[in-house]
């Protein structure tokens, strides 16, 4: 049973037609195990749904064993699972662990059209200020599925 | 973004009660949906030496 519903469905297809160019979903799980993690596999699942509605050869799905591949595990320096790594023409260290479910859905469909148009959509002035940052900086959001 | 129920040891040590939280760069925190000229002052912190 798919876990998106056609009312779901609608409003993604509507969403992902906001895309320019190709972005693909890294999701990493731990799918060579006996047992995927409950989570992992739900997340995998929605992110396989999310891309079948996606404008053809906009939204792709790469799945990775956390365990196994482990060049990707770091190339995208993932630390847990689940994990989605969101990449478009770039990539722009967008991530989201554990399912995006509730509000969050939201956010990954925002975050996947974003993006694709390589374009944040900040005020002039926050660009202009987030440019003076010289070094990494990590910023982590805790949420809630609501 | 991180689903904070699914990563306990993670809400636990940054001490997560309400969502949405922002954690930049382990020592800032940013809690609530904060407009965006609030936030990029907080994240200008980091440049400061108010953070380590």
């Amino acid at each position: 049973m798919p876990l998106l519903n056609a009312k779901v469905q609608a409003d993604v297809r509507k969403a992902l037609e906001g895309m320019t160019t190709p972005v693909k979903l890294v999701m990493f799980t731990q799918a060579a195990q006996a047992l995927e993690c409950e989570m992992c596999a739900e997340t995998r699942a929605l992110v396989e749904e999310v891309a079948a509605l996606a404008p053809a050869d906009k939204l792709t799905v790469e799945v990775k064993d956390f365990l196994v591949d482990t060049a990707a595990v770091e190339t995208y320096k993932i630390d847990k699972i689940p994990a989605i790594a969101i990449v478009g023409a770039k990539d722009y260290g967008i991530r989201f662990y554990g399912i995006p479910a509730g509000y969050e859905f939201s956010s990954l469909m925002d975050d996947i059209v974003t993006v694709s148009k390589g374009e944040s959509g900040l005020a002039p002035a926050t660009k202009a200020a987030v440019a003076k940052i010289n070094q990494p900086v990590h910023i982590q959001v805790f949420t809630t599925p609501t | 973004m991180l689903e904070a129920t699914e990563f306990p040891h993670l809400a636990n040590k940054y001490e997560v009660f309400g969502v949405p939280l922002t954690v930049v760069n382990e020592t800032i925190r940013v809690e609530g949906a904060v407009p965006e000229p609030m936030f990029v002052n907080e994240l200008l912190k980091v440049l400061d030496g108010q953070t380590k």
